[in-house]
């Protein structure tokens, strides 16, 4: 079986498609996570494949399904974090050989195929429908979510997951040669780090809004704070730190104006997702949470860079594509738990949304109010990547598990939990996922 | 600051070719007479059969923003920490953004929106890159 990737048509991309076809007609039920850590030590058992199938059990045992059941299998095959096999390096043979493998012997280490896991989880016996959704688990949820809705599978694992390895971060590679080819030096020459673009985007917000990075500090000493509220987070896990203002703000530029606290911390994980039909998700362990809709961005900037009316003009298409084929308004959300990896672009999602009334420019301003889980204007209850490490997964297990009323100590208290949104990553290019307590 | 050294490809041989002409060229699509930087195999905007030139333009352009690198990932540029990096948008066509480091210009004492014109410098191997100065008063 050869694993395809999802085609265009899978993703909602338009305004005017209307409601989506299968809303309330498709259900996420089981949960699971891998462990963290901040890099892989090059044992067989933390390699990422394993980790990968660690989650995958965990997602199948908590919806309480025979493995045997499960006919679909979703996967991001790119794992990197920005670390990546050096060419030449010596392959782990004794991690290769603990493992059935591919044709690729990296397959497992420092990438992921369906192939590979279905070789590794012999129990996955009945599995005929396998697709590739490349970027993040956000794009993996947009094809399961339409995948299980068109009948290509019914009952369907859906897993992204991630390496890092030994050294700093995007440092390797062509970075460290003397020349680079020429149609990346176009780009790549002047030497910005990951987060210089928005960077510059959360620069001209400032300059037209008149805010300040200090106004970011409640944002991220909140989202710590949840993060430390997500048991299998990187920081609960390993270091259980609150980030305080005087901190976050002292801490060293990486591009100013985001800092270190603006750059999530590479890790190791990885997160899992049993989805099914309505139907079927009835007879399962735990509570269906529904999807109401899958949206997608796939715009592009003009140039280098996107500017902020790039930005802005995008983050609102984004929010009217969300609410149309959902069928709700932004009056409907309970919380949000759009993509924060860099932290310096939420504000972006949210004032897409519109989220709780907020208009271009105020969300600096919202920060400053109560946006705990206590309060009645959540704000990133998962704490996402700032608050448990750059996983782009956090966000949709927090909204899976507040809509179950099992999100723990993490459990939005100050509204009732009935739809949730989450997404992303960047404010251009995303795909985002409405969840929903109930299927109307 | 020495950038990386730059080893034209097919796509982008003109662009290398022209700076070391000291002149700035920037991709064009004849059909929908629309530039686009950096360049690419088809047209963004019209279809992918369009046909693509290379049009020189002025040379000259606006901050539009910046930021300062504190960490650098290229190897080579290390050393030069911390450093600006703008953003240029160009007089011919202000949607047309290039980066700088805005050679003479104090770290973080950018002016965005004050006009600039390019330049060029030679690389570690030598091919010249379009940079920008700032124009005085």
């Amino acid at each position: 079986m050869t694993t395809p990737t999802a085609p265009d048509s899978m993703y909602r991309n338009d305004e005017g498609l209307g409601i989506w076809e299968h809303r309330g007609k498709v259900a996420a039920v089981g949960v699971g996570h891998g462990p963290t850590s901040r890099r892989w030590d090059g044992r067989a058992e933390t390699c990422v494949g394993a980790i990968t199938i660690d989650a995958l059990r965990k997602a199948i045992d908590d919806a309480g399904v025979a493995p045997d059941q499960i006919d679909g299998l979703v996967v991001v095959p790119v794992t990197t974090t920005g670390a990546f096999w050096e060419a030449g390096k010596p392959l782990p043979m004794d991690v290769i050989q603990s493992f059935n493998q591919t044709d690729d012997p990296l397959d497992g280490i420092a990438k992921l195929s369906a192939e590979w896991l279905l070789a590794n989880m012999p129990e996955l016996t009945n599995v005929q429908f396998t697709m590739y959704g490349p970027g993040c688990m956000s794009n993996a949820l947009n094809v399961t979510a339409q995948a299980v809705g068109d009948g290509l599978t019914h009952t369907c694992l859906v897993v992204k997951s991630w390496h890092n390895f030994e050294g700093r971060y995007y440092q390797g590679g062509a970075n460290a040669g003397n020349a680079i080819p020429g149609t990346p030096a176009i780009t790549q020459l002047w030497g910005g780090p990951a987060s210089y673009s928005t960077a510059l985007q959360f620069a001209e917000y400032c300059r037209r809004y008149g805010k300040t990075h200090e106004m970011m500090a409640p944002f991220m000493e909140n989202s710590r704070r949840n993060g430390l509220r997500f048991p299998e987070g990187y920081w609960a896990q390993h270091r259980p730190e609150e980030l305080i203002p005087e901190d976050y703000l002292a801490s060293r530029w990486i591009a100013k104006p985001a800092n270190l606290f603006d750059n999530d911390i590479p890790i190791m994980m990885s997160g899992a997702y049993l989805f099914s039909t309505a139907e079927r998700a009835q007879d399962m362990k735990q509570k269906p949470v529904y999807i109401l809709n899958h949206a997608s961005s796939n715009t592009r900037p003009r140039s280098l860079l996107p500017t902020l009316d790039e930005v802005e003009a995008d983050t609102a298409r984004t929010g009217r594509k969300i609410y149309e084929g959902a069928g709700i308004s932004a009056d409907d959300l309970s919380f949000e738990n759009m993509y924060d990896g860099f932290s310096l672009f939420h504000q972006f999602h949210l004032e897409g949304l519109g989220y709780r009334g907020i208009k271009f420019g105020e969300a600096l301003d919202f920060y400053q109010t109560d946006i705990s889980i206590e309060g009645p204007n959540p704000v990133s209850p998962s704490g996402g990547n700032v608050g448990s490490g750059r996983s782009r997964v956090w966000m949709h297990t927090d909204c899976i598990q507040q809509l179950q009323g099992r999100a723990g100590a993490r459990q939005v208290t100050g509204v009732k939990p009935e739809v949730g949104v989450s997404g992303g990553p960047m404010p251009l290019g995303g795909n985002y996922t409405v969840w929903s307590a109930s299927p109307d | 600051m020495t950038k990386q050294g730059v080893e034209p490809d097919s796509l982008s041989q003109p662009f290398w070719d022209a700076a070391n002409e000291k002149r700035l060229v920037i991709q064009n699509c004849v059909d929908c007479d629309r530039l686009q930087h950096p360049p690419s195999d088809s047209c963004r905007d019209c279809d992918e059969g369009a046909e693509l030139e290379w049009k020189q333009v002025s040379g000259r352009g606006t901050i539009y923003n910046y930021g300062v690198v504190h960490d650098c990932p290229v190897r080579l540029l290390q050393e030069d920490q911390p450093f600006n990096l703008a953003v240029i948008m160009l007089d011919d066509d202000p949607g047309i953004q290039m980066y700088s480091h805005l050679p003479g210009v104090p770290v973080d004492e950018v002016p965005v929106g004050a006009a600039v014109e390019v330049i060029f410098e030679p690389s570690a191997n030598g091919q010249l890159v379009p940079e920008w100065r700032v124009i005085e008063d």
